[in-house]
């Protein structure tokens, strides 16, 4: 889908044999590098003392439950990005997720997009370069403390809310950033609305980046969300 | 265990035998006292009369000497009575009087004392007891005066009689009025059990009988009732929801086989197959969307999202809703505006932001006014393509309201409409759920409020009224339009 880092690794601890097998061949498919636990006190061994730049935990698995393992690598000091997969998907055990220690939570059924779009993430923010005050794609600018926008010479009015929206997409330049993710992140809403009100104001958002330039630099990726970036594809 | 053994086991029962015990023990008490205090009397009047007799006596000895006396104690003597007399003198024989014999060494002392006798006219031949008391006169005669003790015995034997009966007449009726109660209630109870036995059974159509006394027992019953009531709606509505869970997630599930099906058999090029599995992805998000919706209902409704519980404003969450959905409205060719106060509330606001956010999703969807299709050109009604989200507080209430001006809900359909799955007539070529409304409810009854639909002339007024925050009248922190941003 997207470019990604060959040496990115993964570990992906999951119980039931079906999935785990689908997700590390699709992983790999994508060009990283995935390992398979499949019960709780595996993972946890893997876990620590192999150098995984993100976790896939499934909730619910046996020998030890996927809380757990995560509160005892924390304890250990261990750093590494976890991403807690879960039956249970109410904003409760999202909560509960969370506060044990994973950095993100997808209830499932997922989307292997969705699943992918939200590890990038976690995995661009372990080893990746610390806050930027300015954001740069293309000849597109943002300011993050003057909170300016600028595309070549233009200046770009936006609405408060149309810049999170964009500083989170820049941030994540070049990677796919879900609606769902955007949802969570720039509106901190975690249901699931029935229409596409994301999609208008990414339109919104992209009328006033893109509209009247020659190479347009916000890009709807089909099945999966959207994505900011200098080129075509 | 036996009939009888059930029947002593009952409280009622127990309950007697002690009631029993402590009637049987104030009856006893109340009768030795009064035994007792008669005991006393008779001998207190019984000392005054024989210390008036003696002094009498004494004096007439002292007036007319010997002959007086003797004269004078034959005479009482002969009266009727339980008086007794006798007159000694100082070698001990007997010069007058009615008594025949007396225990050894009475005479001896004079004073007070309890001793056996018999007169001197005597036919039983038995010994009787009496109290006397012994005056030595001057000459060295003594005079013996007292009373036959026989009435205060017989006195006293009537009381013991009626303590004993008193006492069995209490433990009979106490025990039979105790079988009968324990009885009753336990007939009772045994009906209860019968009732509760069949509904376990399955049988959730049956109800506890109720008597016309209204007293615990029937207070009892009526209570359960209710609750089997409610459980029996619970049930009905369950067996509801699955029903329609059943239909509607098989529905889409059909679709999605046929859809399969068909792109399996059509040899199709590689961009019909594509196309049809992208539809298949689609239709099966909007399965999971479906399930999410029922499971935060089931949630909202069990109360278990009560743990994640916090003080905002829900002007807040107005301003947050409103600036989500203002776009979308506007693409649709809707005005959504929000007018907003304080209104502080406690409850769970991820779960209000979203029943809210279903309101304004059902109101750009079905809020559009239906004028502008029919009259043409005729009499033109001024249309509003105007939504209004409103967030104030109203007394103790929290009011959350979404208005538009299309085409409402008929007062008849409005109660439907909230239930699960109800998509009504207008809507069902609309794409949706038909969960909004019932997890709008859920969400309002979950935290003690309601779901009002009214009529907004023309068009829909759906409000969540929702229990305001108490103390909550001052503004805590000044708050933006904006939320927090999460760092990602």
């Amino acid at each position: 889908m997207t470019a990604i880092d060959p040496q990115m690794r993964l570990l992906i601890i999951e119980d039931d044999r079906e999935s785990a097998d689908y997700l590390v061949k699709a992983f790999r498919e994508v060009g990283y590098v995935a390992d398979l636990a499949s019960d709780g006190e595996e993972g946890l061994a893997l876990a620590d003392s192999g150098d995984y730049d993100v976790l896939v935990v499934d909730r619910m698995l046996p020998k030890r439950d996927g809380l757990s393992l995560i509160g005892v690598l924390r304890e250990k000091g261990n750093r590494t990005p976890v991403l807690i997969l879960s039956a249970l998907g109410q904003v409760d055990d999202r909560i509960k997720g969370l506060r044990a220690g994973g950095d993100d939570y997808l209830p499932k059924p997922y989307s292997f997009a969705e699943l992918l779009a939200r590890v990038e993430v976690l995995s661009r923010r372990h080893g990746g370069p610390a806050e930027e005050t300015t954001y740069r794609v293309g000849d597109l600018e943002l300011d993050r403390l003057s909170h300016r926008v600028a595309r070549g010479k233009d200046e770009l009015t936006l609405q408060p809310r149309e810049f999170r929206l964009l500083e989170y997409l820049m941030k994540h330049a070049g990677q796919v950033v879900t609606r769902t993710m955007l949802l969570e992140n720039v509106w901190d809403y975690h249901f699931d609305p029935q229409t596409n009100v994301i999609d208008v104001h990414i339109s919104r958002l992209r009328s006033k980046i893109d509209k009247g330039f020659e190479r347009p630099l916000l890009h709807t990726i089909r099945g999966a969300g959207y994505m900011i970036r200098d080129g075509l594809r | 265990m036996t009939a009888f053994g059930k029947l002593i086991r009952t409280t009622a029962f127990r309950l007697t035998l002690v009631y029993l015990f402590l009637f049987a023990l104030f009856a006893a008490s109340l009768l030795g006292y009064f035994a007792w205090n008669t005991r006393r009397l008779i001998t207190e009047q019984i000392t005054s009369t024989v210390n008036a007799e003696t002094s009498e006596i004494s004096e007439i000895y002292a007036r007319r000497g010997l002959r007086g006396l003797v004269f004078n104690v034959e005479n009482r003597s002969l009266r009727p009575g339980a008086n007794l007399y006798l007159v000694t003198d100082p070698t001990g024989r007997a010069i007058a009087g009615n008594v025949g014999s007396l225990a050894a060494g009475v005479l001896a002392s004079t004073g007070w004392s309890e001793t056996l006798y018999r007169r001197l006219d005597d036919q039983d031949n038995q010994n009787h007891r009496a109290l006397v008391r012994v005056t030595e006169l001057p000459s060295g005669f003594r005079l013996l005066i007292g009373r036959d003790l026989e009435e205060r015995r017989r006195l006293f034997g009537i009381v013991a009689h009626a303590a004993q009966w008193s006492i069995l007449i209490v433990v009979v009726l106490g025990l039979g009025g105790g079988i009968f109660v324990a009885r009753r209630v336990l007939h009772r109870i045994d009906a209860m059990t019968g009732t509760t036995q069949r509904i376990m059974a399955g049988d959730l159509s049956g109800r506890l009988p109720v008597g016309r006394s209204g007293d615990e027992l029937d207070r009892l019953a009526s209570n359960l009732n209710a609750m089997l009531e409610r459980i029996e709606a619970l049930m009905i509505g369950l067996k509801e929801v699955s029903d329609n869970i059943a239909h509607d997630l098989k529905t889409p599930l059909t679709r999605l086989r046929n859809r399969a099906e068909e792109a399996l058999t059509r040899s199709g090029s590689e961009h019909e197959y594509r196309a049809a599995l992208e539809r298949t992805i689609e239709e099966s998000d909007s399965l999971i969307r479906t399930f999410n919706a029922l499971l935060m209902i089931a949630r909202a409704e069990s109360g278990q999202a009560r743990d994640n519980m916090d003080n905002f404003d829900a002007a807040e969450v107005a301003n947050g809703i409103h600036e989500l959905y203002e776009p979308l409205a506007e693409d649709d060719g809707m005005t959504l505006k929000v007018k907003t106060a304080f209104a502080p509330l406690h409850g769970n606001r991820e779960l209000i932001s979203q029943a809210l956010a279903n309101l304004v999703e059902n109101a750009i969807k079905y809020g559009k006014p239906v004028q502008a299709a029919q009259t043409l050109g005729a009499h033109a009604i001024p249309v509003s393509r105007e939504i209004l989200i409103e967030a104030e507080r109203d007394g103790d209430k929290v009011l959350l309201s979404v208005t538009d001006h299309g085409p409402g809900i008929p007062e008849a359909d409005r109660q439907h409409a909230v239930e699960r799955f109800v998509r009504l007539e207008a809507s069902r070529t609309l794409p949706g759920s038909g969960l909004g409304l019932s997890l709008a409810s859920a969400v309002a009854t979950l935290h003690g409020g309601e779901l009002r639909l009214s009529d907004a002339h023309p068009g829909l007024r759906a409000t969540l009224a929702i229990p305001a925050r108490a103390g909550g009248s001052e503004r805590v922190a000044a708050q933006t339009q904006d939320m927090p941003q999460k760092v990602a």
